[in-house]
């Protein structure tokens, strides 16, 4: 008999208000990650990316508003069974010294194993089919601080696909790697996106890959949402001047026809009145 | 861990057989296994060698996992049970059970020994927990840094006042497995096999720590919880080891190099191969000390960092670096 479809988990944020101490980082912010697609949160430095990411993978408690598991509050969940559905990418992530990909790819599994950690024959098969869909199969026994930086990372999210979740959330991936490995990267997620179903919500730096890469772009400025839809629809010149005071010209991608945005600067304009 | 096993095998054999009085290897054997009729090197065996050897397998066990532990929970390669605090705590309680209280047995150090072991944890714990990066692994070390300078100076002041008492505490402090009893040693047995019944179970949390804070988290592990458990064990460990046999060093700090050199980094092979590899620093330690000084001989805490120091040095000089 055929597994019935999985009910498509949701996450949500209502009202939410996050900081640290007494400084408001992100302040009363509705939020709703459309289940089954890539969402990409982009926005200037200090505009609280980072921090609302935290926020939805139960890093840091709110100081008003709730984040919402499927209509349930986050922080009144067990960590370890938000950990089944939600899994969580930081920017930097650090390994034990000598740790082998195989061993760090297996961690994923925390939340499903017991006290002991006992290994079983799931944990393997998720570990084998992770490590495939990262193309990391080979370096297996390699150990992580032996692989060029393109590697690393993409052993990382071998690690976060190996924990297994319906939503995956992930801080930067592509920071410190060339515009190729970017790709692959992106790629990467967006293949498993596609293929598993998988909710995905990632902070991006780079607006003309984040608008290729989301379904759905949110922009933020000063901790709240200033324009958030269809990356067509969103990355307008006015958009782009307001969340990053930067003037730009948006055109059509000729690769993907999605928004590519082209900045101006204060040198090398050479058709200043045609628009 | 099949050669960590034999190792400890060897050391304990070599702990009943080496000693001032040369015994052969037959009347060690009957010693041990028929205790009535075997005339003075019954006595030797039974009454001096034996309980020495138990306390120097419990207390090497103790330091190894608690060294274990510790290096775990503050993701410090340099941590050791001394870094919280916890040994200068258990060290100044003793102090004062000796100097205020009388107290001159094992089984009555142990009691003040846990409660300073506990006092400074809670100590340092609270301090770490100031502030808005709770809990951090640096705020932990700095602040058992501190706390250890603090109440190490205090045992000074206790000492400095009571001479009587500074003289049991010199031969205590130096970290001699002789003249604690078998009895003292059975007494504190069941704290160091909770301690390290609650290592079997952290070894689990301790490889989602090592990812770090967030990613920890993100695998659904409670950081605070992982902590608790880890710091209640090391208190449990440390507090047995250092009633047992003094504040003794190095053999928490090296003992887990050691053991991640054999089994890598994953803490559920880590912490049982340091329960084997302590034993085995302590025990040989002990067995050298009696031996380079014939007929007398020095203790094994002092022995132990004379053999530590050099361990250590060459794990750091290997080509890779022992971070974690």
């Amino acid at each position: 008999m055929p597994p019935s479809p999985p009910v498509p988990h949701t996450l949500a944020a209502v009202g939410l208000s996050l900081g640290y101490d007494s400084r408001r980082i992100i302040d009363d912010l509705d939020l709703e990650l459309p289940s089954g697609r890539i969402t990409v949160i982009v926005g200037a430095n200090a505009s609280g990316k980072s921090t609302l990411l935290r926020g939805l993978a139960r890093l840091l408690r709110p100081e008003s508003g709730v984040v919402l598991l499927d209509g349930d509050d986050l922080f009144g969940l067990p960590g370890k069974r938000v950990a089944t559905v939600v899994g969580l990418l930081p920017q930097h992530p650090v390994a034990p010294a000598g740790i082998s990909v195989s061993d760090l790819v297996g961690r994923g599994r925390h939340p499903h194993q017991g006290w002991f950690g006992r290994w079983s024959g799931t944990d393997d098969a998720v570990v084998s089919a992770a490590l495939a869909a990262t193309d990391t199969l080979e370096l297996s026994a390699r150990r992580l601080e032996d692989l060029s930086g393109g590697q690393r990372q993409r052993v990382w999210i071998a690690m976060a696909l190996a924990q297994d979740t319906d939503i995956l959330l992930l801080d930067e991936p592509t920071t410190f790697l060339d515009v190729a490995h970017q790709l692959e990267v992106l790629d990467l997620l967006h293949e498993r996106n596609r293929g598993e179903g998988t909710t995905i919500a990632m902070v991006l730096h780079d607006l003309n890959l984040a608008a290729r890469y989301a379904d759905h772009l949110v922009v933020l400025r000063e901790g709240r949402i200033l324009a958030q839809g269809d990356p067509r629809d969103v990355l307008t010149a006015a958009v782009v001047l307001d969340a990053f005071g930067l003037s730009a010209r948006i055109i059509d991608d000729p690769v993907s026809g999605t928004p590519l945005i082209v900045p101006i600067g204060r040198f090398h304009d050479n058709h200043p009145r045609i628009s | 861990m099949v050669l960590a096993g034999l190792l400890l095998v060897v050391a304990v054999a070599a702990s009943l057989l080496v000693g001032a009085r040369d015994l052969a290897f037959g009347e060690v054997v009957t010693a041990v296994l028929r205790p009535d009729d075997s005339g003075p090197a019954g006595v030797v065996v039974q009454g001096l060698r034996m309980p020495r050897t138990v306390v120097g397998l419990l207390a090497g066990l103790a330091l190894g996992v608690a060294g274990a532990l510790m290096q775990g929970i503050t993701r410090n390669p340099l941590a050791d049970p001394g870094l919280l605090g916890v040994n200068a705590g258990a060290s100044l309680f003793v102090v004062v059970g000796i100097a205020w209280f009388g107290v001159t047995a094992a089984g009555g150090y142990v009691w003040f020994a846990f409660a300073g072991a506990l006092v400074a944890a809670s100590i340092v714990y609270l301090i770490g927990s100031l502030g808005r990066d709770r809990g951090t692994p640096i705020k932990l070390a700095l602040a058992g840094t501190a706390l250890s300078a603090a109440l190490t100076s205090l045992i000074t002041i206790v000492l400095l006042t009571d001479s009587a008492a500074f003289d049991r505490y010199r031969f205590w402090s130096a970290g001699s497995l002789v003249a604690r009893g078998l009895d003292s040693a059975v007494q504190l047995a069941p704290f160091i096999a909770a301690g390290a019944l609650l290592a079997v179970v952290a070894g689990r949390m301790l490889n989602a720590l090592a990812l770090g804070d967030d990613l920890a988290r993100g695998l659904g592990q409670n950081v605070v919880t992982a902590r608790i458990v880890c710091a209640v064990a090391v208190v449990l460990l440390c507090g047995s080891a250092t009633a047992l046999a003094g504040p003794i060093v190095f053999v928490g700090l090296a003992v887990p190099h050691l053991a991640r050199w054999f089994a890598g980094p994953d803490y559920r092979r880590v912490l049982p191969l340091s329960a084997l590899l302590g034993p085995v620093l302590l025990l040989s330690a002990d067995v050298l000390g009696r031996v380079i000084a014939r007929p007398g001989e020095i203790e094994a805490g002092l022995v132990v960092a004379f053999l530590g120091a050099p361990v250590l040095i060459a794990l750091v000089r290997r080509a890779r670096p022992v971070a974690l």
